[in-house]
C-alpha cells in the first residue's frame, strides 16, 4: 500500500515529470513552481488525505518539501502515519 | 467614503474574484446570476480563495466574515438600491446586450454601471441605457483580491462625477486606477490576447509543447508565469471571446482565432476552472462547504 510520502511524491511527480526532487527540497525555490501550485497542494492534500487544514497552517512552510507535507497530514491524519 | 453596497452582475470567475475583493475592504455585496449552481460554486470559490489569502502571502482575513457580506440572488429587482453595479457578464456581445438595459430599468437613477470588460467599447454599452454619464469601464485583473491596479476607461458620455465616485470606491479596495482611452481591448487585452492566441497557435502547429512556450516566457523573460498558463487562469472561453470581439471590432486578420483554441472551449477544457484547459489541474474538494465543513470524503 502506498504510503503518505509515496502519495504527495506521485502528485508533484505527475505535475513535474522531468524533474526529480528530493524529499528534503524546497519545491518553490526551485523556479519553476508559483504560488499557484501551492494552492493546488492544498487541494491534493484535503482532498485525497480527507482533512481540512486548518487557517493557522496555511504557510508556505508546511507546502515547501515533501517532509513538511508528510508531517502536516500526519498531524491531521494519524491514520496516514 | 460610507460602507458603499455594490452589486455585482455574474458569478464567473471574475464576478467572485470582484466580489471577494469588496468583501475582504468591507463592502456590502450582492452577487446576482441566472444560475443557482453558478452562484453556490462562486461562493465555494470565495471561500476558498479567501483561505488561501494567507499562503499567498496576502492579508489575514477570516472566510466566513468575507461570506457573510455576500448575498446571493437571482432577481435583477434586487439591484435597486446600490450604489455601483459592476457587471462581469460573458464577453458575448449577445449577453451584454440584455444586461444593460435591465439594469438600467431596476437601478436608482444614481448608481453608476461599471463594465468590467477586457473587450467591448464602454461608449458602445453606455448607449445601451438611459444613463451614459454614468457609465464607465474598469478592468480588474485576474486574482482580482491580489491585483493592485486596474485599467479605468471613460466612455463618450461619462461624467467626472462617477469618475470620482469610481476612483472612491477603487481606493477603498486597494486597487490603483490607471486610466485608458476606450478601445477594444483597451491596452492590456490588445496585447495579452494576441499574445495568447499566437501562443495557441505555436502548439497548434507543433512548434513548441505549452510547457516550452511558458518556459520561454518564464525563464528568458523573467514574467511570472508564461502565455498559456496565465490564459488557463483566465478561462480559455473567456479568451476565446475576448479574441473574437478584438476581430470582429477591428476588423482585422491579425486576430484570427486560433482553432485549438475553439476546440478546447468547445470541449469544455476552460482551464483552471474546469480542471484542464492547456495544462491540468487539481479542483477545489467540492465537499467541503461554504463553512467549512468536511460534509463528506471517499
Amino acid at each position: 500500500m502506498p504510503t503518505t510520502t509515496e502519495d504527495i511524491r506521485d502528485f508533484i511527480h505527475a505535475k513535474f515529470p522531468h524533474v526529480t526532487i528530493a524529499d528534503e527540497e524546497d519545491i518553490f525555490g526551485l523556479g519553476f513552481v508559483n504560488s499557484l501550485f501551492a494552492m493546488e497542494l492544498v487541494m491534493f492534500l484535503e482532498g485525497h488525505f480527507g482533512f481540512r487544514i486548518g487557517n493557522e497552517d496555511l504557510e508556505l512552510s508546511n507546502f515547501r518539501t515533501v517532509v513538511a507535507m508528510e508531517r502536516l497530514v500526519v498531524r491531521n491524519v494519524p491514520a496516514a502515519a | 467614503m460610507s460602507r458603499a453596497r455594490v452589486g455585482i452582475v455574474g458569478a464567473g470567475v471574475m464576478g467572485a474574484g470582484v466580489a471577494q475583493a469588496l468583501a475582504e475592504t468591507g463592502h456590502d455585496v450582492l452577487l446576482l446570476d441566472i444560475d443557482d449552481r453558478t452562484l453556490a460554486a462562486a461562493r465555494r470559490e470565495i471561500v476558498h480563495h479567501t483561505r488561501m489569502r494567507r499562503l499567498l502571502g496576502g492579508v489575514d482575513v477570516d472566510p466566513e466574515t468575507v461570506i457573510a457580506a455576500v448575498t446571493s440572488t437571482t432577481d435583477y429587482d434586487a439591484m435597486c438600491d446600490v450604489d455601483f453595479v459592476i457587471e462581469n457578464a460573458t464577453e458575448q456581445w449577445e449577453v451584454k446586450r440584455e444586461v444593460y438595459p435591465r439594469l438600467d430599468r431596476v437601478c436608482a437613477p444614481g448608481t453608476v454601471l461599471i463594465a468590467n470588460t477586457s473587450a467591448h467599447r464602454i461608449t458602445r454599452l453606455a448607449a445601451l441605457t438611459g444613463r451614459p454619464d454614468r457609465v464607465l469601464g474598469v478592468h480588474f485583473m485576474n486574482p482580482v483580491p491580489l491585483k493592485p491596479a486596474v485599467e479605468l476607461i471613460r466612455g463618450y458620455h461619462t461624467s467626472e462625477d462617477s469618475v470620482a465616485r469610481v476612483q472612491g470606491l477603487l481606493e477603498a479596495m486597494g486597487k490603483r486606477a490607471i486610466p485608458v482611452r476606450d478601445s477594444p481591448g483597451f491596452v492590456s487585452n490588445r496585447v495579452l490576447m494576441l499574445m495568447v492566441n499566437e501562443a495557441a497557435f505555436l502548439v497548434q502547429e507543433g512548434v513548441a509543447s505549452a510547457e516550452q512556450i511558458d518556459d520561454v516566457f518564464r525563464s528568458c523573460f523573467g514574467h511570472p508565469m508564461g502565455p498559456l498558463e496565465m490564459a488557463d487562469l483566465i478561462g480559455l472561453d473567456t479568451i476565446l471571446y475576448s479574441v473574437e470581439v478584438l476581430h470582429d471590432s477591428f476588423s482585422d486578420s491579425k486576430y484570427r482565432p486560433c482553432s485549438l483554441l475553439h476546440e478546447l472551449v468547445d470541449a469544455g477544457l476552460h482551464g483552471r476552472k474546469s480542471g484542464r484547459g492547456f495544462y491540468s489541474y487539481a479542483l477545489a474538494n467540492e465537499a467541503i462547504d461554504e463553512g467549512g465543513a468536511l460534509a463528506h470524503h471517499d
